[in-house]
């Protein structure tokens, strides 16, 4: 009986002091912490993508609970945390409209070609680097995926060549924005509006040469557009999100059919 | 302490990094060598938390082995015994690290918890006792923190060539098929078979 009880005492003795010692040791030691921000963490998205412009969630989170921060920062939790967030603070609502990435290029391999076949390492930023890319467009979507590889939530994915945003899925929290080398992907505000789908810099010519969707500055959008809102500028038709009114007639003028509504 | 000891604590250290490498030539802590091995910083913390962990752990657990256990007869108790021991231990160094030095908590960040289910932190603490009852006059506790600590810096070294050969595999063109673990496994063997090249290294420098 004793050579088995024996043992036995000594594990759990040695288990029992272990956990004593613990107990007592995060008792002494125990470091303080703010509640408050914890608190907001926890109601925080946990992505901890950036977008805020604080190193992460917590970051953020700290921020706000010294009240040096402004609740509604967060774009991939949107209006339901901000709410939530200046509720507990105490803080009137806060309005925070929901974002999404638009990429601004259609060139899919049905519209344009590359110039060279690239073999080097898979990736956009890696493929910059060599005469601008492998796009025959310049200004195109290379379509390594580099946006893929940055976004958290999956939103997005790469179609015959291009980059697609699924706005459902995108949360706005711009991690794409940066990895794009081309800077085609923009956030803008999700409701019914006008999208231009191309980016060339290029002069209408040139551009119907080495795609067969581009922009090529005709102006007839802009004509056609009650709201003022679409206007040519670098060779490429822009959209000023504040002035579109969604109503679609650019889209049905385009000649290249690269004019988008988002949200419908 | 002669110049004999003295010979006998550098060749156990060198020994420990080289020849006795836990990941290279043992082929314990393999989960930390895959799992933490991708960027370099990630896998010189990890490195710097189990040298900490297996120093500590062996300054401990050895005192238990031959002041509790020996004396009791309780020595096949070694095992669970000391995986208990270092389990607190990994946990009260985790508290008092929090508490007193910030900066190198932040540095280890979640590796210090990981490390308290490292097989090498416990193949470290079991080894040490092995080698004492093969030599009681010349292996004693000093040597044995002394293999310890070259073992966390063998380590130390095996992970951190190993992020290097990994990062060069990041812009590798590499078969569709062996993608992801599978060279990841082929490159660690190849950096296994290249520490084969130091046995018998030690002895001949020293012996």
């Amino acid at each position: 009986m004793y050579e088995i009880l024996f043992p036995v005492l000594i594990v759990a003795g040695i288990g029992l002091l272990a956990g004593l010692g613990l107990a007592i040791a995060s008792a002494v030691m125990a470091v303080p912490k703010d509640e408050k921000a914890e608190k907001i963490t926890e109601m925080l998205p946990g992505a901890n993508c950036g977008a805020c412009g604080f190193s992460g969630c917590s970051g953020y989170a700290a921020a706000l609970a010294k009240g040096e921060a402004k609740p509604g920062l967060c774009s991939p939790g949107g209006a339901d945390v901000a709410a939530e967030i200046s509720e507990f603070l105490g803080l009137g609502g806060v309005s925070v409209e929901k974002k999404v990435a638009v990429v601004r290029c259609s060139g899919s391999a049905d519209y344009t070609e590359n110039k060279m076949e690239y073999a080097g390492i898979a990736g956009c930023s890696a493929a910059v680097l060599l005469a601008g890319g492998p796009a025959s467009c310049q200004y195109g979507c290379m379509g390594l995926g580099d946006c893929v590889k940055a976004c958290q939530y999956g939103a997005i994915e790469i179609c015959n060549g291009v980059a697609h945003v699924d706005p459902a899925r995108c949360r706005g929290c711009s991690m794409c924005v940066a990895a794009c080398p081309k800077h085609l992907i923009e956030l803008v505000p999700y409701r019914p509006q006008a999208v231009v789908r191309c980016s060339s810099c290029d002069k209408g010519p040139q551009t119907n040469k080495v795609c067969k969707i581009g922009c090529i500055g005709c102006m007839k959008c802009e004509k056609t557009c009650e709201a003022d809102a679409i206007h040519v500028k670098n060779f490429h038709a822009e959209v000023d999100p504040e002035k579109c009114t969604g109503c679609g007639k650019c889209a049905e003028v385009c000649p290249r059919h690269v004019i988008d509504l988002l949200g419908s | 302490m002669n110049g004999e000891t003295i010979k006998g604590l550098v060749s156990i250290f060198l020994a420990a990094i080289l020849t006795e490498n836990y990941i290279l030539s043992k082929f314990l802590g393999i989960c930390p060598f895959l799992g933490v091995s991708k960027k370099l910083n990630t896998a010189a913390s990890m490195s710097m938390a189990v040298t900490l962990v297996m120093v500590i752990a062996t300054a401990v657990t050895w005192p238990i082995y031959y002041g509790l256990l020996v004396p009791n007869e309780l020595e096949y108790l070694e095992t669970i015994v000391f995986i208990l021991i270092i389990a607190a231990l990994v946990q009260l160094i985790e508290i008092f690290l929090k508490r007193y030095m910030p900066p190198l908590y932040n540095a280890l960040g979640i590796y210090l918890p990981l490390i308290t289910t490292n097989c090498a932190v416990l193949g470290v603490t079991m080894l040490v006792i092995d080698n004492h009852a093969a030599s009681p006059e010349t292996y004693g506790f000093l040597q044995a923190i002394v293999n310890a600590f070259g073992s966390g810096i063998g380590f130390l070294v095996a992970m951190v060539l190993f992020a290097g050969v990994r990062e060069r595999l990041e812009t590798c063109d590499i078969p569709k098929c062996l993608r992801g673990l599978p060279i990841t496994l082929i490159a660690a063997s190849l950096v296994s078979v290249s520490f084969l090249g130091f046995q018998g290294l030690v002895d001949g420098l020293l012996g």
